[in-house]
């Protein structure tokens, strides 16, 4: 398979990948993992000038508590990484749970969760989990530095709000009042499968009442996207299966699902029903976060 | 960042220094080469195989610092410096490693087309957890494509082989095997 040519360049730190992707501008593509950069590549979807590899930052591969501020991932943290992570074990296992849906052993070995995010596509497995346990990322560039809830960093179809010269730095998992969350994909594969549907929730459970809820799609519509409606109908309501099954018909009803080779988009609206459905119930009763 | 060699043309080529098996080589390599390619053109190592170039098969596995990657989706570059074990470095001192041997004993092996990427990734299994499950051994090898034996004789030899249950098979010459 043909690979197009292009310069190749590895920076030794964050300041000279920011420095040398402004002075490249749209004619450098970052490349972490390049699981998604050579697919593209090799399939002549994306032509580019320049790669700038990030396997030099080792300051963006690491997962480390901030007290009062939650747990940060570095952009270069690989799939596995998070899956073998201890720290996120015990404090948000359902991150963990999330990247051990993903892939294969060898994909997991090269991907990373910048690469995840960037890649902006809704099957991407680990956004709607973050989402739900509202993430926010740090964006970094020659100009300086910004953060934002993840859930704000998708556009479109295959569209974020990263903007030429800017390298994602890492994604920041906040302390939070969550009793429970979980992602459930449904893949035509047990292992190596893209997401028919997925669907993240996290809980916050106060005797019996939810007191919030996150409803997080995937593969459902142009982008991942919360499914508001069903939030809003749960808050504060006594929980019972009724209730569930109702909140997964609202989310299936905002749902905005198309038609692929992999399900129909009715087929994919029944699956956003029931996987809201069960969503909701692992969170309340398996209580991991 | 490796050193670059401009030749008259003004392509660019980068020095890497990668240890393959136990042995380093130093390569120059265009940016844009693919690790597989440059296992089996530029090595000789032709044990790696090359299936659907695009991460899906698993026939390039090799592992890299001893994990289980596929080459075809890693820029030779991108490898400078690190360990590459191929399916070349696997049986040491002419003597098949156990998983080889036992997918020999449980015939497991048909047009072996997959058979490299299956052995490195049960060994990257082994290594890290050497009595596994056979939830455990599906996982390990869900990103090996096998399309003519079918998985149920390759997971079992990769059980065997971690209950150490091999038996040595003297393959004679002509031997139809
Ligand atoms: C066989 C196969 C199976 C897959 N299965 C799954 C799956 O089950 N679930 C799933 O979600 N994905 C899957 N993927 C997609 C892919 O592996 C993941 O999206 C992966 O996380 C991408 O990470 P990467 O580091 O390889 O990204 P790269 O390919 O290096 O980059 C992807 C994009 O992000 C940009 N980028 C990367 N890092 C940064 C950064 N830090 N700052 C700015 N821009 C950046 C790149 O420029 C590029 O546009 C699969 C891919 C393959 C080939
Ligand atoms: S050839 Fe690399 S995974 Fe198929
Ligand atoms: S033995 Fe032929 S593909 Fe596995």
């Amino acid at each position: 398979m043909n690979m197009p040519d292009f310069e190749y360049h590895a920076p030794e730190t964050l300041q000279e990948a920011c420095a040398l992707l402004a002075e490249l501008g749209r004619n450098a593509t970052v490349l972490a993992g390049g699981t998604d950069v050579l697919h593209k590549m090799k399939t002549g979807k994306l032509a580019s000038g320049h790669l700038v590899s990030l396997k030099r930052l080792g300051e963006l591969r690491n997962i480390r508590s901030k007290s009062g501020h939650g747990i940060v991932i570095g952009a270069l943290t690989r799939h596995n990484e998070i899956y073998n992570s201890p720290l996120l074990q015990e404090l948000f296992l359902s991150l963990p749970m999330a990247a051990h849906t993903m892939a294969s052993n060898q994909i997991c070995n090269l991907g990373t969760l910048g690469g995840n995010i960037v890649n902006g596509v809704p099957s991407a497995d680990l956004p709607p989990i973050l989402i739900a346990l509202k993430a926010c990322i740090r964006l970094v560039s020659a100009q300086g530095e910004r953060s934002m809830a993840l859930e704000d960093f998708f556009c479109g179809a295959a569209q974020t709000r990263i903007v030429p010269g800017e390298i994602l730095a890492d994604t920041t998992i906040p302390e939070q009042s969550t009793t429970g969350s979980t992602y459930i994909k449904f893949g035509l594969r047990r292992s190596g499968a893209l997401a028919v549907a997925g669907v993240a929730v996290s809980v916050t459970v106060d005797k019996n009442i939810l007191r919030e809820a996150r409803i997080v799609l995937a593969s459902s519509a142009p982008t991942v996207m919360r499914a508001r409606n069903a939030e809003g109908f749960l808050r504060g309501k006594k929980i019972s299966g009724k209730l569930l099954a109702e909140a997964g018909a609202m989310a299936a009803a905002e749902s905005r699902p198309r038609d692929s080779i992999r399900g129909s988009a009715e087929y994919r609206r029944n699956l956003v029903e029931v996987l809201t459905k069960r969503a909701l119930r692992k969170a309340i009763d398996k209580g991991h976060i | 960042m490796s050193q670059v060699i401009t030749d008259k043309n003004g392509v660019k080529r980068y020095l890497i220094t990668i240890n393959v098996n136990g042995d380093s080589h130093s390569l120059l390599v265009k940016g844009n080469a693919i690790l597989t390619n440059v296992l089996r053109d530029d090595l000789n190592l032709t044990g790696t195989k090359k299936g659907c170039e695009l991460g899906d098969c698993g026939s390039c596995t090799v592992l890299l610092d001893g994990k289980p990657v596929d080459s075809c989706m890693v820029l030779a570059v991108e490898a400078d410096g690190r360990e590459i074990t191929t399916i070349e470095g696997v049986a040491a001192n002419g003597q098949l490693d156990d998983i080889q041997q036992s997918m020999l004993n449980h015939a497991a092996v048909q047009c072996g087309y997959c058979t490299p990427g299956m052995v490195l990734s049960a060994k990257a299994l082994l290594t890290r957890n050497p009595h596994p499950s056979e939830r455990e051994v599906r996982e390990a090898i869900a990103g090996n494509l096998c399309r003519c034996t079918g998985y149920v004789h390759i997971v079992e030899a990769v059980l065997a082989a971690s209950r150490g249950e091999i038996t040595p098979v003297d393959l004679k010459e002509g031997d139809s095997r």
